[in-house]
């Protein structure tokens, strides 16, 4: 811990990454979904899908973006790469405002910034061979052309663990494993520095889904590739992130190097959301915090901390009813929202304002605590 | 050994395709004990499911259970039952839960209304009756304010909660058997959390035994007793739970158990098992895995292996059994692995 000063709260300098400039930088970004109702279609609310997400990704880095279904982690991606259209916010891709992008510049700026989705079985066109579905971007793009088009694509299968001579047949041929390393090698093909990669092996079995991480890894490693790497699979992204974010209600609730998050969860709502994970290992009969009800709905988010009506930390109040806790460091590089856990910046009178009666008191039950190394 | 509730025997169940016999379940025997969890473990297109459906004879065209199949549920052959019979010991003595809730519920009628029903068709219980006792059950399960979600529709609830609900349907009648296909796959962690905590909780209350069929060695080793993994149409491996996780025999189940990132593991590199699972119309002959296999030799090319006895309670369908040595000296699986290269 930092000792008793005054916590960092997200601001100038946000949530890690050092003094060299982000790869990608992302502030404050925004996509509310209105709700229409009646027959004027009137806008009568808004689905805050994410609401103020700020951080940063450094080159070669992976950072993880984890949360449950409707947290916005999906949203998050896509609007980075503007494939949904942001309500509000900023995005940098090395120092290039992306918002501001005309059509052109942003399909230009669309060379340096892929995505891998989950769903092998809908994310490649039927009706295209592989070799012409990994082909498209070469052409699009201008990278290549006839002879020279052919011979990349046939090193782009090789390199994602495809036979060269599968170009010419169809999707259905090949099994979920198979079709994801075409995603894969349909994203390099136009030789790109960042990938968002979308659940990228939620749809794959065991098996098949440690030969997809050990191919982004090596990716990784040798073409220096960063990656945004969304997912709902707590032990897949210890083992693939270098920086988790954690995401509840179109928020970021803790952002930290993994082995600080894994160790040391400090969000109730990442401490439940581990110590749920079954862990393959029946000599190991862990209790667990199991969280009631279910996620609010994010057209009417709980007011507050988002998190308040399920929260388990022993300090909970009134104050995390009325208090929006901010971002704040808690920790060396470790950001969490949290008005409960020591120290931050909304002090005591401030809570004792918003009805609050408890002092703020550090709070990690052993049972959210998956790694000691 | 006291009888089995359920007694699984030489179950083969085919599918008749254009594109050949698929053959998904090919020659799998096991039991279950009175209030036993069963692990029933393995990937897409192993067969696992089809056991399940299998049991309650839930079978379409071009499947067919194929003759000398055996299946008895306290002594009573399922197999030789009429359509009528079997029909009265599905959702009363077996009940199913599926994975996906939302298919699973019929949308048209509130939840109230499709629990009573099971009241109604297997105890006969009269219209008031039946909803009373739909609540009761909605209770049980946990679900908050249980006579007003009673009158809701499934599109009204959650995931967690229709998975709920589809445990208070299979728990109307006090099943003796209950099988839970991939139950929590399709719900948020924390939810399958509450959900796994929820279906144990039962068992030792109700004392069901439960056949739990998933591709998730995490929930295997949180509910089971005993685990049987399934490659190929075929029973690989079967043991004890803390057995098969401290010392699995199987050259398969060892690469399930390495290939899964572990939280709290270092960050080495994953071990993979190369390759894919073969297509059910041709399985190959001898051994099914040995393509992929790093310990494979002649033998597992003639011979099929037979499951043999590696310990108490715990078999093998492996050649190593008998020639132990060999695993002394892995080398590159035959498939020309397709990673990386």
């Amino acid at each position: 811990m930092s000792g008793n000063d005054a916590p960092r709260t997200a601001g100038a300098r946000v949530n890690g990454v050092g003094a060299g400039s982000p790869l990608l930088s992302v502030r404050n970004l925004t996509k509310h979904f209105p709700i229409r109702r009646g027959v004027l279609r009137r806008t009568v609310g808004a689905v805050r899908a994410v609401d103020g997400v700020s951080f940063d990704v450094a080159s070669g880095e992976t950072l993880a973006v984890v949360g449950e279904s409707g947290c916005g982690k999906t949203t998050t991606g896509r609007a980075i790469l503007r494939l949904i259209e942001p309500t509000a916010g900023s995005v940098h891709f090395d120092g290039v405002n992306v918002l501001s992008l005309d059509r052109r510049a942003l399909r230009a700026l669309r060379r340096q910034m892929q995505i891998i989705f989950q769903d092998p079985f809908s994310s490649l066109n039927p009706r295209m061979s592989i070799g012409a579905i990994v082909r498209e971007g070469l052409v699009i793009h201008r990278l290549a052309e006839g002879a020279a088009a052919d011979a990349r694509v046939r090193q782009l299968l090789q390199e994602v663990g495809l036979r060269p001579q599968y170009a010419s047949r169809y999707p259905h041929e090949f099994s979920g494993g198979q079709r994801q390393r075409v995603g894969i090698a349909r994203a390099l093909s136009v030789e790109p520095r960042f990938i968002v990669c979308d659940e990228p092996v939620s749809a794959l079995d065991v098996s098949v889904q440690a030969q997809v991480i050990n191919l982004l890894q090596d990716l990784q490693r040798d073409r220096g590739l960063t990656y945004l790497f969304i997912a709902h699979d707590l032990s897949v992204v210890e083992h693939m992130a270098d920086r988790v974010a954690v995401m509840y209600l179109g928020k970021i609730v803790e952002i930290a190097a993994a082995t600080d998050l894994y160790r040391e969860p400090l969000m109730p709502y990442t401490q439940a959301l581990l110590s749920a994970v079954p862990v393959p290992d029946p000599t190991r009969k862990r209790s667990r915090i199991v969280l009631t009800g279910d996620v609010p709905s994010p057209a009417t988010p709980p007011p507050g901390c988002v998190f308040h009506p399920r929260c388990h930390h022993p300090r909970r109040d009134a104050a995390c009813t009325r208090i929006v806790p901010p971002l704040e460091e808690k920790a060396p590089d470790h950001w969490v929202a949290c008005i409960k856990q020591p120290p931050t910046v909304v002090g005591d009178d401030a809570q004792r304002a918003a009805g609050g009666a408890n002092t703020p008191e550090r709070y990690l039950p052993a049972s959210a605590v998956f790694s000691t190394r | 050994m006291t009888v089995p509730l359920l007694s699984v025997r030489d179950l083969r169940t085919y599918f008749y395709t254009s594109a050949g016999v698929a053959r998904a379940v090919d020659g799998v025997s096991f039991d279950i004990a009175r209030g036993e969890t069963l692990g029933l473990v393995g990937e897409s297109g192993c067969g696992k499911s089809v056991t399940g459906f299998s049991i309650l004879r839930l079978i379409q065209p071009p499947g067919r259970i194929e003759a000398g199949s055996r299946i008895s549920l306290d002594g009573e052959d399922l197999l030789a039952l009429s359509e009528d019979r079997i029909r009265r010991i599905r959702g009363n003595r077996v009940s199913l839960i599926f994975q996906e809730p939302m298919t699973a519920l019929n949308p048209v009628f509130t939840v109230g209304d499709q629990i009573a029903e099971v009241a109604r068709i297997h105890a006969g219980a009269s219209r008031r009756d039946a909803w009373a006792k739909a609540i009761e059950m909605l209770t049980l399960v946990g679900i908050p304010d249980p006579a007003d979600r009673a009158r809701e529709y499934p599109h009204q609830l959650s995931g967690g909660m229709r998975q709920r609900v589809l445990i208070a349907m299979a728990l109307v009648m006090n099943p003796a058997l209950i099988i839970a296909d991939e139950p929590t796959t399709a719900l948020d962690v924390t939810i399958q959390a509450q959900i796994l905590e929820l279906l144990t909780d039962l068992q030792q209350r109700f004392g069901a035994s439960i056949l739990m069929i998933t591709h998730d060695l995490g929930v295997i080793a949180e509910v089971a007793s005993r685990v049987v993994v399934m490659y190929a149409g075929e029973v690989v491996e079967e043991a004890p739970v803390r057995e098969l996780f401290a010392s699995a025999h199987h050259p398969y189940t060892e690469g399930l158990l390495t290939a899964m990132p572990r939280v709290g593991r270092a960050r080495d590199r994953l071990t993979v098992i190369p390759g894919t699972v073969p297509p059910p119309t041709a399985w190959p002959a001898g051994c099914r895995f040995r393509d992929r296999c790093p310990y494979a030799w002649e033998r597992c090319a003639s011979e099929h292996p037979p499951l043999y006895d590696v310990g108490v309670g715990h078999t093998s369908r492996c050649h190593l059994a008998v020639e132990p040595e060999r695993r002394a000296h892995p080398h590159p699986p035959l498939v020309a692995t397709e990673v990386g290269a």
